[in-house]
């Protein structure tokens, strides 16, 4: 928990991370951008997904179209946050030249979309059969 | 970095005959392997910029689409003033995405070695897709 206060206080000054090691090559500067960018997707998309299940699956019970709904935003928000807090952490590990941080936050999400996804088609082929 | 200067940098350094500046890129790189005096690469055979500006590209098109989400939702049934005051809070976050990515495109676009992208900046990013779900979220409840 400390660790991403830490974190979060980095977010807002770009000079802490600069100071430390030597600037890489921006390619891997880049790189490291476009992968932040791609989660950011992912946590759009998983916004957009809630606003679809809200949406689209009128027929739903109210309670399961804004639980589903609320479910994946919550996944949005923190694919958006943990994406920030990864950028940062291989900003910094790669001026300091240290190993990028291993993660297992891609395990979860999807453990957590598959949850999702299973629910949804036992709640259409509910309301489909019903 | 010694032939970087400008977007141009790649074709005027790389090729030594000094008409490179109109040739398909093609050209240098066939020429690259000989060239034994250039210790950095005349320009960046992967693209990254270009492929940077497009994943920011592909970043704000998705925030449309969930802007559009938003302001479909919010007119749906019945716009209440509270709804299109979170729809309009939605269209903020969205034009805050997008002003984001024009300013990063322009700075990748401003040098050949571009500056790495700052930390307020993805953070702002971030923020702004968290603000869009917790517009979402009141608009879905």
């Amino acid at each position: 928990m400390i660790r991403v206060v830490r974190n979060v206080r980095l977010w807002f000054a770009p000079e802490a991370v600069r100071e430390e090691g030597s600037t890489p090559d921006y390619r891997f500067s880049l790189a490291n951008e476009r992968t932040f960018l791609a989660w950011l997707r992912t946590a759009l998309a998983l916004i957009g997904g809630g606003f679809a299940v809200d949406q689209f699956l009128p027929d739903l019970p109210r309670p399961w179209r804004v639980g589903l709904a609320l479910a994946l935003l919550a996944a949005g928000v923190v694919c958006a946050l943990r994406a920030v807090d990864h950028w940062v952490r291989c900003e910094r590990a790669m001026r300091r030249g240290e190993d990028l941080p291993a993660s297992r936050f891609p395990a979860v999400l999807s453990l957590v979309i598959a949850v999702v996804a299973v629910a949804m088609v036992v709640v259409v082929l509910a309301g489909w059969a019903g | 970095m010694s032939g970087a200067r400008g977007p141009g940098a790649g074709a005027t350094d790389g090729g030594d005959d000094g008409e490179g500046a109109g040739r398909p890129r093609d050209a240098e790189s066939h020429q690259d392997p000989g060239q034994h005096q250039e210790p950095s690469p005349p320009r960046d055979p992967g693209l990254q910029p270009e492929r940077t500006r497009l994943a920011w590209r592909r970043t704000t098109l998705s925030g449309t689409v969930a802007a559009v989400l938003a302001v479909r939702t919010a007119l749906h049934d019945g716009a209440t003033p509270a709804g299109l005051a979170v729809g309009a809070l939605c269209c903020a976050c969205w034009l805050g995405l997008v002003l984001l990515a024009g300013a990063r495109t322009r700075r990748l676009g401003s040098s050949a070695v571009p500056p790495a992208l700052a930390p307020r900046a993805a953070a702002a990013a971030a923020l702004c897709t968290v603000a869009l779900a917790v517009g979402a979220a009141a608009l879905v409840m």
